[in-house]
């Protein structure tokens, strides 16, 4: 049983890492420019669908990913250009339509492009196999380094927000965007930065999870509305608050599905406790969310008295 | 705002009379052509205008750009299903059960979403509904993510409503009921309260009024109205799934409102009847219909300064009255 609960606790922390990796760029893109991204999820899949193609084309992961990112961050660029930068000043329900909008054309242009069928990207030979964890158990070396990449981002972006001239503009722009602009500095300029990065990190998590998870149309709608719970918890804005918030909400979907019914038996006869932890398990991190927003309207980390 | 409001508020009544006028007229027309399937698409345009009005009174006169309405669609849905289970198949019942359902998530959803603003409230909404969706997905005995199809289509007043001019004709009536009743209720007092905290809520505050009182209610009833069309949704297509409360659903609600002008209920009546029928129009080019409505979705927005509703005008499809009041665009 404790075997179990640490699995799927390491299984949920691997999936907070990639709401993580999604909500990164969206949190900052939100904060900054006061700007809704309904069409940030799409960067997660067109990620994870490049990888597809070129790992497929090059018959190798490494070089498939070494395509992919560059490949997600080139697109995030064309649609910041044609499109996004069009849409800064524009009230947040045309924001909404425009991003909706590009939503329903890029899910449809990715089934022209490679068809509904889920697509499968193979496991590099050098992450496959599981390593012993505590005792009998076993866990998968691509899980682990999927957890580890995700770290090394979340650290790397602490020390870029942290500790570089960038990052520092980031966070005035971020606390005060007029000043900051008024100070001289290029706002859309670092904007546009702020939004190629994030898109890169979205695709970045499509493509590392592409092996573990089947690449298909629906995989960018999915999780961006866990994003949002994520960045809502977290506090828009705050990369900070995005982490702990990707992860406990990672953790709680995960350890919810498996050991809610499980601790419900304790308490209830077995068929009621599996039909109501089936019910309550994917609703869960909503509650979690309206938990938060109950007790702070800004979320964990965020600014209070903030839009 | 009096008087001017008398003046230029009974050509959008005409507009929408007009409306409902071509609308009656659709049966004996399919009729004549023989086109059965032309009453399907007309009395799916119907049931969507009084989604979009509804969402209009919380997005167009509360300023609550709420991106989870379809929630709302999809338990009036249940409620003919779950109402057919235990025996009561009348219509006005069933909409009283939706009715129930929908207030009582609205209230607790509502109040929680109406402590935030902005971003948080679309991201909120949006959440509130998925919630809503998995709970009815994970509903094994209502056919889970598959949906259950009804055995009969609902009763009004102990008849069945059989034959698709029946169901026809009883959308059109419910839908010209509740725009009267929109209607009343935005000029009234509360409206009034309502648009003013759209405009400013702190003046409003500072006058004595207490605007998230107000604002709940209005999501409130806007949430009961569109369970009424969800109702109709299920009768109309005997048929009952999670998939009409999809996210994808709140968001075309938003885009049915946009299309017609926010604010003005007959545009959210006209915004129904053209995008269900841009819809029905590309899907009869190609299957692959969604990417040219967000290609013309994403081209109106980007290359029309005012949003959708300033393209409108500048086409000249202003009929008069309908038309955006230029302020309060559902921000902030």
């Amino acid at each position: 049983m404790f075997n179990l609960f640490l699995l799927q606790l390491l299984n949920g922390a691997q999936f907070g890492i990639l709401l993580f990796l999604v909500a990164a760029g969206l949190t900052l893109v939100f904060g900054i420019m006061d700007f809704i991204n309904l069409a940030h999820g799409v960067l997660y899949m067109v990620g994870a669908y490049l990888m597809a193609t070129f790992a497929g084309m090059t018959g190798s992961y490494w070089f498939g990913l070494l395509l992919a990112l560059p490949a997600t961050l080139v697109f995030g660029l064309v649609l910041e250009f044609l499109v996004f930068r069009r849409l800064y000043d524009r009230s947040h329900l045309d924001q909404v339509l425009a991003t909706f909008g590009l939503i329903l054309m890029l899910s449809e242009g990715v089934k022209i492009l490679w068809g509904s069928a889920p697509l499968n990207v193979d496991m590099p030979a050098l992450l496959s196999g599981s390593v012993p964890l505590a005792g009998p158990l076993q866990y998968p070396v691509y899980r682990i380094a999927v957890i580890a990449a995700g770290l090394a981002s979340a650290v790397g972006l602490w020390a870029l927000i942290n500790h570089t001239r960038a990052g520092m503009l980031l966070r005035a722009g971020a606390s005060n965007r007029p000043m900051v602009a008024a100070l001289g500095v290029d706002i859309s300029r670092l904007f546009m930065l702020v939004f190629a990065g994030g898109a890169m990190l979205a695709g970045f998590a499509g493509a590392i999870v592409a092996p573990i998870l089947s690449v298909d149309p629906g995989m960018g709608e999915s999780i961006l509305i866990l994003t949002f719970v994520v960045i809502v918890i977290g506090g828009v804005g705050s990369i900070r608050g995005a982490f702990l918030a990707a992860i406990l909400v990672g953790v709680v979907d995960t350890v919810g599905r498996t050991f809610g019914p499980i601790w419900l038996r304790m308490v209830m006869d077995p068929a009621a406790a599996s039909q109501t932890g089936r019910m309550v398990a994917p609703m869960l991190v909503y509650l979690l969310m309206a938990a938060v927003l109950f007790w702070s309207p800004t979320g964990l980390f965020g600014r209070k008295g903030a839009k | 705002m009096s008087t001017s409001a008398t003046r230029t508020l009974a050509p959008r009544l005409s507009a929408a009379l007009a409306i409902f006028v071509v609308m009656a007229a659709v049966p004996p027309l399919a009729l004549a052509v023989d086109d059965p399937f032309l009453m399907v698409i007309a009395s799916r345009m119907l049931v969507f205008a009084i989604a979009a009005l509804s969402l209009d009174l919380i997005l167009g006169y509360g300023a609550m750009v709420s991106f989870g309405h379809a929630a709302y669609l999809g338990i009036g849905a249940y409620a003919v299903a779950l109402g057919a289970r235990w025996g009561v198949t009348d219509l006005l019942a069933q909409i009283l059960l939706g009715m129930g359902m929908s207030a009582a998530f609205a209230t607790v959803t509502g109040a929680i979403s109406l402590r935030t603003r902005g971003v948080y409230f679309i991201m909120i909404t949006l959440a509130f509904a998925q919630m809503a969706y998995f709970f009815f997905v994970a509903q094994s005995s209502l056919g889970g993510d598959d949906g259950v199809a009804l055995q009969a289509r609902s009763t009004l007043l102990g008849l069945p409503l059989e034959g698709d001019q029946t169901l026809y004709y009883t959308i059109l009536g419910a839908l010209v009921a509740i725009y009267a009743g929109l209607y009343r209720l935005t000029l009234s007092r509360f409206g009034r309260v309502l648009k003013g905290t759209r405009e400013n809520a702190l003046r409003m505050q500072a006058i004595g009024y207490r605007p998230f009182r107000y604002q709940l209610v209005a999501y409130v009833i806007a949430a009961c109205l569109c369970s009424v069309a969800g109702v109709l949704l299920a009768n109309l297509t005997e048929y009952v799934s999670p998939a009409y409360m999809s996210w994808h659903r709140s968001g075309e609600l938003i885009v049915m409102l946009v299309f017609g002008g926010i604010g003005t209920l007959t545009g959210a009546v006209a915004g129904a009847l053209v995008a269900v029928g841009l819809e029905e129009l590309l899907a009869v080019f190609s299957e692959h219909w969604r990417l040219g409505f967000g290609l013309i979705l994403v081209l109106v927005v980007l290359f029309s300064p005012d949003g959708l509703t300033g393209l409108m005008q500048r086409l000249g499809l202003r009929a008069p009255g309908l038309r955006n009041d230029g302020e309060g665009r559902g921000d902030d």
